[in-house]
């Protein structure tokens, strides 16, 4: 089994595929800022920028579902921030009471609460829509236009091209585990050794992976080596951004920061 | 046989949302400074060998997290490696090959959010190795370098890091303003404190095997690095400032006092923001709930509007190519 499920690259001819990776990056990122100064509470703004991202998918032809079921993964953290809705001082809005406490809701807390929520679940599907539209190398150099330092770019390139070669082998791994120690099904039946023992057997899987590894980038240190490699990380250099590209970027920068405007204006 | 569960996200990475602009700004700044420096460090070190090995590292750390075995109950432990990747690296080669990991977590996989990424490079590939560091490299000199030393500084560094981490994760959560600090930092610490211990075992289990195979890897990582002192006393002061500090917020009832006064700085910071344009200035201040409706139909039309326009667009294409 091959794990290329890991990447969630969705080819795709959608406006959103063909946009230039450097917009698409530098616009998610300002999404999601905008996004986290946003007042607590600015309700229609929240609102539009969902519309936004919403829009985005639309247009990028991936399922807005498949979207959300993955975004619907990140969400567990907002546990995080559930306290926050009775600890706040505010006009009390209703009591929950569990067993011997009495936990009071109040008005802050409760649209801080809602307010965190949202922002958190708009941000991590304007990253999803990034992710699932670009593929590894065009982020990279998206990376280097924002100039991130060459030799980090070529650190995260070469972990991408091993990535699924190491997830092949820790599988592999795991597999092997399994024929070994017979797994069952059946309910009732529990795993077999001690906690330490079967922690201690997954260390020495851990240990493998990691003597492989440093083996294998031996390996491929060499083969560097033989192509001439002198410890230079040489890349194309960048192309111009077309103007239609420039035209994207700023009309969406100005929708966002309008939108920005409006937000501090009429909710802080 | 799937493994696609194995990717569930860990209460560690912070997503989007929940931390305040200038928390997250700040941590930004810290992380890229140390990075900048980190890049420098190994350049000097490393060499030309960097490239590869980091890069084949970072994926082997990325993957090692896929190993995972049952605890109880369906829950289940498994490997970060910050303590790991800094026995076998070295602390300068060990920030970059995290900070790779949690850029890919965070940039492919949504695993942490990308504004908050820089607060979760500085918990988890700063302050990871440097606690790492300082506890490993204090474990090893106490016990002059024996095996049983290196297995349980090993354990130590691994546990340490990731309760030290994830004291700093509510800690920044509580200045934010998303979770009180008297519940957020004993939470988060408790919970990695249990975490800690599958960690710790899995990087004894690991440390085992390597040396018994090849003592050599673990000899590399000991050798003492430019400005390894550095990250020994960078670790020492991150693990006791963060030690003092946790308590100390979490015993006051509303937070800390400072975190108040944080917030006080917010708002000054703010303030001349808002007054560009006084209220006065729009005399029938637009009444919020019908902002909220208006915002609600515009939005409705952009998202219907390119819908419409998206399944017109298929259509014709569908047809010219039928």
């Amino acid at each position: 089994m091959h794990v290329h499920f890991l990447d969630p690259y969705r080819p795709g001819q959608s406006p959103i595929h063909k946009l230039d990776s450097r917009v698409k990056f530098v616009l998610t990122l300002a999404f999601i800022f905008a996004a986290a100064l946003t007042p607590t509470g600015a309700w229609a703004i929240y609102i539009l920028l969902l519309a936004l991202v919403l829009g985005v998918e639309v247009l990028s032809e991936l399922r807005v579902g498949y979207v959300l079921k993955r975004a619907a993964l990140a969400l567990p953290f907002i546990l995080a921030a559930l306290p926050i809705v009775f600890t706040m001082p505010g006009e009390p809005r209703f009591i929950l009471s569990i067993g011997p406490w009495a936990l009071t809701a109040s008005l802050p807390g409760l649209e801080r609460f809602i307010s965190i929520a949202i922002k958190s679940w708009v941000s991590v599907q304007a990253a999803i829509v990034l992710a699932s539209t670009t593929e590894f190398p065009d982020l990279l150099m998206a990376m280097r236009a924002v100039r991130v330092p060459r030799l980090l770019v070529s650190i995260f390139g070469l972990m991408w091209r091993y990535l699924f070669v190491l997830a092949d082998e820790a599988i592999r791994l795991m597999r092997a585990r399994l024929s070994r120690s017979g797994v069952s099904d059946q309910a009732g039946l529990k795993p077999g050794g001690s906690l330490a023992w079967r922690a201690r057997v997954t260390g020495g899987m851990a240990g493998s992976l990691f003597v492989r590894a440093f083996e294998r980038s031996d390996r491929i240190y060499m083969a560097m080596l033989a192509r001439g490699y002198d410890g230079e990380a040489r890349s194309e250099p960048l192309q111009a951004l077309s103007g239609a590209s420039w035209v994207v970027l700023a009309l969406s920068l100005f929708t966002l920061l309008a939108l920005l405007v409006f937000a501090l204006l009429f909710w802080a | 046989m799937s493994f696609a569960h194995l990717f569930s996200p860990q209460p560690m990475h912070i997503p989007d949302g929940f931390l305040s602009v200038t928390v997250s700004v700040i941590l930004w700044i810290v992380s890229i400074v140390v990075i900048a420096y980190a890049l420098r460090r190994v350049a000097e070190d490393l060499g030309e060998r960097q490239v590869p090995l980091m890069g084949v590292l970072a994926a082997a750390i990325f993957a090692g997290q896929m190993l995972n075995f049952t605890v109880a109950g369906g829950t289940s432990g498994h490997l970060m490696g910050a303590a790991i990747a800094t026995i076998l690296l070295g602390p300068w080669a060990s920030i970059l090959v995290l900070t790779t990991v949690v850029g890919v977590q965070a940039l492919i996989f949504q695993d942490g959010g990308l504004l908050a990424l820089g607060a979760n490079i500085f918990n988890m590939a700063v302050i990871g190795t440097a606690v790492s560091y300082f506890v490993y490299q204090t474990v090893l000199r106490l016990t002059r370098g024996q095996r049983w030393g290196v297995l349980a500084g090993g354990f130590l560094a691994a546990w340490g890091s990731i309760v030290i981490a994830s004291l700093a994760v509510g800690l920044q959560l509580a200045l934010s303003g998303t979770s009180p600090a008297n519940i957020a930092i004993p939470a988060m610490g408790a919970i990695h404190a249990l975490i800690g211990v599958g960690e710790g075992l899995i990087t004894i289990g690991a440390l085992a095997l390597i040396s018994a195979t090849r003592p050599d890897l673990l000899k590399a990582g000991e050798a003492r690095p430019t400005g390894g002192r550095a990250v020994w006393i960078g670790g020492l002061l991150i693990a006791l400032i963060l030690a003092i500090i946790s308590p100390l917020a979490s015993s006051h009832p509303d937070g800390l006092e400072w975190v108040a006064e944080q917030k006080g700085f917010l708002d000054v910071a703010q303030g001349p923001l808002y007054e560009i344009i006084p209220d006065y200035v729009f005399p029938g201040q637009i009444n919020e709930a019908v902002a909220t409706i208006i915002a609600g139909i515009i939005g409705t039309i952009l998202v219907f509007g390119i819908a419409l326009a998206v399944a017109y667009a298929r259509r014709n294409r569908a047809s010219a190519s039928s």
